[in-house]
């Protein structure tokens, strides 16, 4: 099984894989900021709402996180027009996605807030503070601070199953290789390469999250 | 055109799920066994062994699934392997639960204190036995909840195999969009029937996680 | 140089020798060629600040530390910083933690009787009849089937003693063995101890019971700066220190 491999057909289509990784990029940011975003709203929901909320919070975050990101995603593509939503991939692959992660976001920064110690919100009530005010200054950073790095590995996680998005034509990493390796024959190859830029992106970002972890959240992640 | 009822696409589905749960079987219980070797590799007292194991471990961890399948596809005709979907999704599944399940293992091992170690060494056992008799019995108690609540991930992971045409339950639901152009109640459906799978694993993970809690 | 010349005839080979040992952890030399000799029978107390040495002394005469340099011999088991297999060495030295480190997931005849059945190959009767004999010399016969979380600290470290001394070892090491204990359950253990040196056990204890350490041992071992710098019997040591350090060691100590 002398297997030769050939990367020189890929330089051809450097312009394409640069595309298909800044795509993969874009949408694992604005996924990741929405996514966060959601998060840190559904923990607030379901760590101080009223009972039908926490129900209705603590619904979506189980059936989003027992449900597989594809179906997610046919169904918000392929299934949602017929309620008349209709929308365009990119913007069904961000949904999806910002959907996915902020179930799972939910999840952890809830963890990170029931770890906050009674005292702390005693202290912030003392003061003077109302509810939100304890949650927004007291509560949210060092609660941040403590579940960073499964954040981190949760928008990883994003990032890498957003290759199955080029099942829905959105033109991201996995549809370039895809489309090289129609055109080339070389899938061994695209698929080889694919998979390293994949790699680096994810050792990428775990790095900038690490950085950008230490920068916002230097008091919290030391407690 | 034929008209399909409710029934004709819930029992199409629910047939293409045994797939699914079979995939998910296999993957889980042969990553599970590939898994035992990685760890025992992983922790070895041998630096080179580590070191390859945790690259192994990284390298399923940092890439996407549904590459790792396509190269599964693709390389194993290279070793003389006839390669249906079929072994495809196997072989990539088990090896992307092996990565996983090691990692998970592999903090359990360390989460056992170091004193037991310490303690089983100086009554001069070799490192086998006090990983066989002292340290895995403990390490196995902690894993238990972190390892059921894996296997959701592994029957998710099977819907992308469809992508390289294992005909599972999403793979089923597609086809069968394209028959019925009802793409809002099947995949919903295909949302539910992965729904029921998958909430009991994840509702027995979260209840054997609070016993152990209970106690410590 | 034997450390306790009047009561063992000075031609009497030593149990435990230690010979020049050195250890570094990185920068830090915390054993700076330490020589030191326990006669059968002997019960020697290591004493000293944190940060002397005394414990990674007591836990590289096992190897649990690696030593750099020197050599370790028991009952005739020699042991330098090239030997991998410490198994020989390990059956001849049983050894005593602070925190006990019982197997919590084996009951106390269990705890005892593992070692026997997985590296002496004993048999089930053999076995079991070791650990009932072990457990009741240290009084806890009864708790043969109770889980170390049912047991008291001052219970489980008896449990530890008797898992130890059921492997019949030459020497048995304490490393710091009450310190974890609440003050109540100190003398239980204690008193484990001073029947097992009235019986003519070999004991090397590090230890912080001052007033134990004098009323039992035979003789005494000072470090400091990962030195031995005094050795003899205790009332010697504690009445006529002959450094500075050791009265200053003393005087904080009596003070307390």
């Amino acid at each position: 099984m002398a297997y030769r491999f050939d990367f020189s057909s890929l330089a051809d289509y450097t312009p394409v894989l640069v595309q298909g990784v800044a795509t993969t990029v874009g949408l694992t940011l604005i996924g990741g900021v929405l996514g966060v975003g959601i998060g840190i709203a559904g923990a607030a929901a379901r760590s101080s709402g009223n009972a039908p909320v926490r129900f209705a919070v603590g619904s979506y975050v189980e059936l989003i996180r027992n449900t597989p990101f594809l179906v997610q995603l046919f169904f918000i593509f392929f299934g949602l027009p017929s309620l008349g939503v209709r929308l365009p991939e990119w913007q069904a692959a961000v949904l999806a996605m910002v959907i996915n992660l902020g179930a799972y976001a939910t999840e952890i920064i809830r963890a990170g807030i029931d770890a906050t110690p009674k005292g702390q919100i005693e202290a912030g009530a003392s003061l003077g503070m109302t509810g939100p005010q304890i949650f927004r200054y007291i509560i949210l950073g060092p609660a941040m601070g403590k579940i960073w790095p499964a954040l981190t590995s949760q928008i990883i996680i994003v990032m890498l199953g957003s290759s199955v998005c080029s099942q829905i034509a959105v033109e991201e990493l996995s549809f370039a290789a895809n489309f090289i390796q129609s055109r080339n024959f070389r899938p061994f190859e695209v698929y080889f390469l694919a998979t390293a830029l994949y790699l680096a992106l994810a050792i990428a970002l775990r790095w900038l999250l690490a950085r950008l972890g230490d920068r916002m959240f230097r008091g919290g992640a030391r407690v | 055109m034929y008209n399909f009822t409710l029934w004709d696409i819930l029992s199409n589905l629910l047939l293409a799920a045994r797939w699914t749960v079979l995939l998910s079987a296999i993957a889980f219980v042969c990553g599970g066994i590939a898994g035992v070797l990685v760890l025992l590799a992983r922790v070895a007292p041998l630096r080179p062994l580590q070191t390859a194991m945790k690259l192994y471990i990284e390298l399923f961890q940092g890439t996407p699934l549904l590459m790792q399948l396509f190269i599964v596809f693709f390389a194993l005709p290279l070793t003389g392997i006839e390669t249906s979907p079929w072994t495809a999704a196997a072989v990539a599944l088990t090896l992307f639960t092996s990565a996983y399940l090691a990692e998970i293992w592999r903090g359990c091992v360390e989460a056992v204190p170091r004193g037991q170690w310490e303690a089983s060494a100086s009554l001069a056992m070799s490192y086998g036995e006090q990983m066989r008799y002292v340290v895995l019995p403990q390490a196995l108690r902690i894993a238990v909840p972190p390892t059921v609540g894996f296997s959701v991930q592994v029957v998710k992971g099977t819907a992308v195999t469809s992508i390289i045409g294992f005909v599972e339950v999403t793979k089923a639901g597609t086809m069968i969009t394209n028959a019925t152009f009802q793409p809002f109640l099947v995949y919903g459906l295909v949302g539910l029937i992965y729904f029921a799978l998958c909430y009991p694993l994840s509702l027995s993970a979260k209840a054997l996680e609070r016993k152990l809690n209970v106690a410590r | 140089m034997s450390l306790a010349d009047q009561s063992v005839s000075p031609s009497a080979r030593p149990l435990v020798k230690l010979s020049n040992i050195r250890k570094s952890f990185g920068s830090v030399e915390v054993l700076k060629g330490v020589d030191m000799a326990v006669q059968e029978g002997q019960v020697v107390a290591m004493i000293g600040r944190s940060g002397s040495g005394k414990s990674t002394l007591l836990r590289s005469i096992n190897g649990l530390e690696r030593i750099d340099d020197g050599v370790i011999e028991v009952d005739g088991e020699c042991v330098d910083p090239s030997q991998i297999d410490l198994r020989a060495l390990r059956l001849k030295v049983g050894m005593v933690f602070q925190q006990f480190n019982l197997f919590p997931h084996l009951t106390a005849g269990e705890n005892v009787m593992l070692a026997l059945k997985v590296v002496k190959k004993q048999d089930k009767a053999a076995c079991r009849a070791a650990a009932e004999a072990a457990l009741s010399k240290v009084g806890l016969g009864h708790k043969f089937d109770a889980y170390p979380s049912q047991l008291s600290g001052g219970q489980q470290q008896r449990v530890a003693i008797a898992r130890s001394l059921a492997m019949a070892p030459k020497v048995l090491l304490c490393d710091e063995i009450t310190s974890a204990l609440d003050p109540e359950l100190v003398n239980e253990v204690l008193s484990v101890v001073r029947q097992l040196a009235e019986e003519g056990m070999t004991l090397l204890l590090v230890t912080h019971e001052m007033r134990f350490a004098r009323e039992v041992c035979d003789s005494l071992v000072f470090m400091h700066g990962g030195r031995i710098i005094e050795h003899g019997p205790p009332a010697e040591l504690f009445d006529r220190p002959q450094t500075p350090e050791l009265a200053q060691f003393v005087g904080m100590v009596e003070a307390r």
